[in-house]
């Protein structure tokens, strides 16, 4: 059945000349922060070692530059921002529970694991 | 029952209609698949650090195993992985314009900034193949298992092999012949084969041959896995490094020495790290391969016009997503297995 009722939203995505010099900015601005990102955690990486009183601080650091350096790709080159508030829970949240989850099952029986190394050996 | 459907209309079913997320179907199922796609990442990268909580032997440091640069030797910690992570970076950028110029209907940029994407997804595959065949050929040095039964591994510079020099024949070398050819290959060989002995080279032909090479200079050993006198991470350094490395080197017993790497061993850290690395950067660079070889389809299309006769450039975008996506994974990858 053709159905001349639905909406093609694929037609209402479109935006003007001024609009797009607006968005070309932001890009621009979020390829300079990604870069100077990249650039520090090398820095810390190469010339802080793992044996470092400070590095389980450095190690902390990446992660949390990462999850930021995730976040603009997702929201702005992705434009899950420019989403609707629900459809961005829509893809957000079942990953989150998902891998929170995992993280710990994965923690815990990775305790249970090596206790059980320490017991009987290899 | 199926006489009373068809006598319905669109008026009367509902059908749907509006989109709760004013988006259309095929984006939604862009972003259902990338979301399945990214729990088999962290699925990977979980297991990965599951592992490396659980092996007791030490795991690689990033800096340590990945710090060559191409033409220019060793002694780069990271470098050339964080310019393959700006080559991936650079290349998003270059797509989310092409998905801009799409959206104000501008062919031309679409085409411009999709072929700046697909160049940078092939310099971005070019780099990988470099670090895989860097990573399987291993370095000079190798790992070494000590005397008392510890793992090394080596850093330093390894002085060149100026030649063998044979004094005993064999089937094919006279004596007194100097072999200058694959000095290098044929000393790693020989060397997991346990065939060098004092200085002494066995050649594959029988005839047995004297090392003339160059010393080493800054060598460094780090334990890997702790021996009876050695303890984990200890660092052992100049002459003694020497005396210890050439001592298992030159001990005429097969398997004491690793170079590179394979499926069952390599000479960074345990087994697993070589799997893994195999396994989560290869996954990795099959997805930038489809995605570059997606991109060119669509391209074709955009050259093509059978976007612009659409009148919108909504592939572009979608393909957009799934390559935003490989460079969002590569994010993570180099944190967990480069940095960390």
């Amino acid at each position: 059945m053709e159905r001349d009722d639905l909406i093609e939203y694929s037609l209402h995505t479109h935006h003007s000349e001024e609009k797009g010099k607006e968005i070309r900015k932001k890009i621009i601005f979020v390829t300079v922060l990604l870069t100077a990102v990249t650039i520090l955690e090398v820095g810390l990486g190469a010339f802080i070692k793992q044996s470092n009183a400070i590095w389980p601080f450095v190690k902390w650091s990446f992660v949390i530059l990462t999850l930021f350096k995730a976040g603009y790709i997702v929201m702005v080159f992705m434009h899950l921002g420019d989403e609707r508030k629900w459809m961005r829970y829509v893809i957000l949240l079942p990953y989150f529970i998902f891998v929170l989850y995992l993280i710990f099952i994965a923690l815990w029986e990775g305790l249970a694991v090596g206790q059980a190394w320490e017991t009987y050996g290899f | 029952m199926a006489g009373h459907v068809a006598e319905l209309d669109s008026k009367t079913l509902w059908g749907g209609k509006e989109s709760p997320f004013s988006t259309s179907y095929g984006k939604l199922m862009m972003w259902f698949f990338l979301v399945s796609d990214a729990l088999t990442f962290t699925g990977l990268l979980i297991a990965y650090g599951f592992t490396r909580h659980d092996v007791q032997d030490a795991w690689p440091i990033g800096e340590e195993t990945f710090n060559s640069m191409p033409f220019l030797g060793h002694g780069y910690p990271l470098l050339y992985v964080a310019l393959m992570t700006f080559i991936l970076i650079v290349s998003s950028v270059t797509m989310v314009l092409a998905v801009e110029a799409g959206h104000r209907m501008d062919r031309k940029g679409v085409v411009k900034w999709m072929i700046a994407t697909i160049i940078g997804g092939f310099f971005f595959l070019g780099s990988q193949a470099w670090e895989w065949s860097h990573f399987i050929h291993g370095s000079e040095f190798g790992k070494i298992e000590l005397a008392d039964g510890s793992q090394a591994i080596v850093k330093g510079h390894f002085g060149e092999i100026n030649n063998f020099k044979v004094t005993i024949a064999g089937s094919e070398h006279k004596k007194g012949d100097v072999i200058k050819e694959d000095l290098l290959h044929t000393f790693h060989h020989a060397a997991v084969l346990g065939h060098i002995e004092n200085g002494m080279i066995k050649l594959h032909d029988g005839s047995i041959a004297k090392i003339n090479k160059q010393d080493d200079h800054d060598m460094v050993l780090i334990v890997k896995k702790a021996g009876k006198n050695h303890i984990l991470n200890a660092r052992i350094e100049g002459k003694e490094a020497e005396k210890m490395y050439y001592e298992s080197l030159y001990s005429g017993i097969a398997n004491k020495v690793v170079y590179g790497a394979d499926l069952k061993d390599n000479e960074y850290g345990p087994q697993q790290y070589g799997q893994f690395f195999f396994f989560i950067t290869g996954f990795h660079g099959f997805h930038v391969f489809s995605g570059v070889i997606i991109n060119i389809i669509i391209l074709l299309g955009v050259v093509a016009g059978t976007y612009h006769k659409r009148g919108h450039y909504e592939m572009v975008e979608k393909t957009g997503l799934y390559w935003h996506f490989v460079d969002l994974v590569w994010v993570f990858v180099f944190t967990f297995f480069y940095l960390i």
